[in-house]
């Protein structure tokens, strides 16, 4: 691997719009970058690839003011910008769509767009011209959204064109966009990628962050690379390959994990028939029969919205079946509530890890024994609270789970979003369920970690736990799944074995269309 | 049933009403304007209290009426500033805070007054704003003697509601309150100073309290009685929510408490021998927590409501 890559970037060939020079941030002792030198050029799109933990978000959060760095400046066009003020960067041209959007969900689109656009001290809000120069703004750039729905009924993709309505309202020349398709289905990912590139044809630049490697690959001009804080290097994207990005940036060689045939044994799940009502019409499962083995995993492919939720939500008891029955372990099962199906056995690896995964004010340990409260070790005497043996517990689990965070007692918002969703695995895992329904597992996830949590679900498999696997990403479901059904408006259909590996075939029926 | 019936259609409870209502307006809209910015002030009730101390005070010492409502208002203010100093730029725990501010201001107007007054047995008495009759309106049969004569005072309430809602839904700063009520990150994100804004809402609803304080010694009375203020502070919390933080519904919950109060005063008179009177003192307090359970269910509220804001912290 070719070791004299340049660690300071002297790219000033094109125009150079944003410099940063020698930025470094401590949190206590833990230094979130550390002399970090980097520079973008007018119409470039620059990618930042590091691990979860390594400071990306941190250092897109100094350029747009809201942290203030300890040293180092940030330049806009030669001008240096006043540390800490988002006022100042929005002034400067710099567009900022964040990791955990920044929209109110109770106030409209228009509303939250339109905020700080005009002086706070006006005596009237120019509401029909902004709506004018936002219809304008997503006809010209193709993103639709209806100005007046509030925030709340939306998507997450349509949230996220919100975030860049945002910026180009506020005529941002520069668009920071932190993992801005973690949360995308492959659809609106193509969407988003071809609204960038217009943007950049029209003179804009932006930095992209994102653990995925082809994507980075496909849409940008150079990637930077973050290692705990550092900068370990700058390469041309058309000179990168997948493999040496990969290494580069965690620093050893990763390769996911291959999975090997076991023989499937007893059900450990058995849906019959079974339909759900009160969620959307094309969220509502209908008739969907699934049965899921111990030493296996079953995929369930599908464009996000159809139904995924509604069949995870009911397998773990937080939604009751209008009709059908369901077997867990081969007993029937009757009440449908969390603790019962939690006691037998089931583990849930949630997908949305803000509202359903955790608890941001408390502290990690707590997180990490919230689903065991009840039995010992963590209890003592009738209904005390051990916190030494919670926070032992947490501490080899930190470990074995390579959570990077100060310690159990680190209040967990403070963790990177890569960091939270180890977390949320670490305690789903570690209780050794026999039946795992994991959504979206890898998302957010750096590649070491996402090698690190395939081979922790194909550990679990190995040891005789059944495992659904619910995910957007078919590579994942490719390599993991002994089998694979697709979802598409709350019908579950099996993939014939034969046809298993035929992405072309899954494709066409993620999108509804009959088996050919 | 028919006696009450008949209350209600007297000029005397309606005009009492309206009376009723005036504190309780200034009260819930300032604390509505503290909670859509996302934070609670229970130092509600004492700043009534100093502002009704403060605006008597005033015109005791010579000033006029008109500065009096003022300087009560900047009194409130100050006691606005004190609470946001704490809850909005250090982030304390804003229940802690707003207790300690009620405390500290109930007992500053009693120290205060006894300092400048230490002879006095009885309190003195101030001439208050005298019935102002619109011209014309005021002959309209019925609604002219109950809406068009009053003391400026409680028209300055009723005008102040179209202006807390105008604020809110109309201009970029109300946009920014109602926006660091939900999500003050959000804010942040759009290049504006979420402390000022909070600290802002929090120094003008105060004022407004303070104002909803001096009605009672300017306008209600003419004196200023330790513990007046009783319990008006803690309602108008409640009215807040019952009015699921909208500047119009407080207007409706604030009269509905104010008739139930002014019915309740009437009802004892005619009911009075068969049901002991403290059941009517209580009745608008149950109603009223009656109409919370049924109207407070499904409301939205500020999602942010009592949640610090700290800058260079983890988004
Ligand atoms: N406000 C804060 N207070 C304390 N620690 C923080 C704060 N913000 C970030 N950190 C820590 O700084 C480190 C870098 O975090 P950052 O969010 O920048 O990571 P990241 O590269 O964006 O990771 P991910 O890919 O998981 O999002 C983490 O260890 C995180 O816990
Ligand atoms: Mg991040």
């Amino acid at each position: 691997m070719n070791q004299n890559l340049p660690t300071e970037d002297n790219s000033a060939t094109l125009e150079e719009i944003l410099k940063l020079d020698g930025i470094t941030k401590r949190f206590g002792n833990l230094t979130a970058n550390d002399g970090i030198s980097l520079s973008l050029a007018v119409g470039e799109i620059l990618a930042v690839l590091g691990e979860n933990g390594a400071g990306k978000t941190t250092l897109m959060n100094i350029i747009f003011g809201h942290y203030v760095a300890d040293e180092g400046s940030v330049e806009v066009r030669g001008q240096s910008l006043p540390p800490g003020s988002s006022e100042a960067a929005i002034k400067a041209g710099i567009g900022m769509v964040h990791q955990h959007f920044t929209l109110a969900e109770n106030l409209t689109v228009l509303e939250n767009i339109i905020l700080g656009r005009e002086p706070l001290f006006s005596i009237r809000q120019k509401l029909s011209a902004g709506r004018r120069k936002l219809r304008a703004l997503s006809e010209q750039f193709g993103l639709d959204v209806q100005p007046d729905t509030l925030v709340g009924d939306l998507t997450v993709g349509q949230r996220q064109r919100v975030e860049i309505l945002k910026a180009l309202y506020a005529d941002a020349q520069i668009l920071i966009l932190d993992e801005p398709t973690a949360v995308l289905t492959p659809q609106e990912t193509e969407n988003l990628f071809a609204t960038l590139r217009s943007l950049v044809k029209k003179g804009m630049s932006a930095i992209i962050i994102s653990h995925k490697l082809n994507e980075i690959l496909r849409i940008s001009d150079r990637i930077a690379l973050l290692r705990r804080g550092k900068l370990i290097g700058v390469v041309d994207a058309k000179d990168a390959d997948r493999d040496q990005l990969a290494e580069m940036m965690v620093g050893r060689k990763v390769t996911r994990p291959k999975t090997q045939s076991l023989k499937a044994g007893a059900a450990v799940l058995k849906l019959e028939n079974v339909s759900t009502s009160g969620a959307s019409s094309s969220e509502d499962l209908k008739n969907v029969n699934l049965s899921i083995h111990a030493h296996e995993i079953c995929g369930v492919a599908g464009v996000a919205g159809n139904g995924q939720n509604s069949l995870a939500d009911l397998i773990c008891g937080i939604r009751a079946p209008s009709s059908g029955s369901i077997e867990l372990m081969g007993k029937k099962l009757t009440r449908f509530d969390c603790r019962t199906v939690v006691k037998a056995g089931v583990g849930r690896i949630p997908e949305d890890r803000h509202a359903k995964g955790i608890i941001g004010e408390m502290a990690v340990w707590e997180n990490l024994v919230s689903e065991d409260l009840r039995q010992p070790p963590f209890i003592r005497g009738a209904f005390l609270l051990d916190k030494s043996a919670g926070c032992d517990h947490a501490a080899s689990t930190i470990e074995r789970y390579d959570i990077r965070c100060p310690g159990p007692q680190a209040e967990t918002r403070l963790l990177s979003g890569g960091n939270l969703q180890k977390l949320i695995l670490a305690r789903g895992l570690s209780r050794q369920p026999r039946l795992i329904i994991a959504s979206q597992p890898s998302r957010g996830l750096d590649e070491g970690a996402i090698a690190y949590v395939h081979g922790q679900l194909l550990e679990a498999r190995k040891h005789g736990a059944g495992i659904l696997l619910i995910s957007e990403d078919l590579d994942e479901l490719l390599s993991l799944a002994d089998r694979i059904a697709v979802i598409f408006r709350g019908q579950l259909r099996e993939i014939p074995a034969e046809a298993s590996h035929d992405i072309r075939q899954i494709g066409l029926m993620m999108s509804g269309q009959e088996a050919v | 049933m028919a006696d009450i019936f008949e209350i209600l259609t007297t000029l005397g409870f309606w005009a009492a009403t309206l009376r009723i209502v005036s504190p309780l307006i200034f009260g819930t809209l300032g604390e509505l304007l503290c909670e859509r910015a996302g934070v609670l002030n229970l130092g509600i009730e004492g700043i009534m209290t100093i502002g009704a101390m403060a605006g008597w005070m005033w015109v005791f010492q010579g000033g006029d009426l008109w500065t009096a409502v003022l300087f009560a208002a900047f009194v409130g203010g100050i006691f606005g500033l004190l609470h946001a100093s704490f809850t909005v730029y250090l982030g304390v725990s804003q229940h802690v805070t707003g207790i300690g501010i009620t405390l500290l201001a109930v007992a500053l107007s009693s120290y205060i007054f006894r300092m400048m007054l230490p002879e006095v047995t009885t309190p003195p008495k101030i001439v208050p704003f005298q019935i102002y009759e619109v011209p014309l309106l005021h002959e309209i049969p019925f609604v002219g003697p109950v809406l068009f004569s009053q003391t400026p005072l409680t028209y300055l309430a009723l005008l102040l509601v179209p202006v807390v809602w105008y604020l809110l839904y109309r201009t970029p700063m109300g946009l920014a309150i109602r926006m660091a009520g939900e999500n003050p990150v959000a804010v942040e994100a759009q290049g504006i100073d979420v402390l000022m804004v909070r600290t802002a809402a929090v120094v003008a609803g105060s004022a407004m309290m303070a104002i909803g304080g001096a009605f009672l010694t300017l306008s209600a009375f003419d004196a200023f009685y330790f513990g007046m203020i009783n319990g008006r502070g803690w309602i108008c919390i409640a009215l807040v929510i019952f009015a699921s933080w909208r500047p119009g519904k407080a207007l409706i919950a604030a009269l509905l408490f104010a008739g139930l109060d002014a019915l309740q005063v009437r009802a004892q008179q005619v009911g009075g021998a068969v049901i002991p009177y403290q059941f009517f003192l209580a009745l608008p307090y149950l109603l009223t927590i009656a109409a919370m359970v049924v109207m407070s269910r499904r409301t939205a509220y500020p999602k942010a409501l009592l949640k610090p804001f700290r800058r260079g912290d983890r988004i």
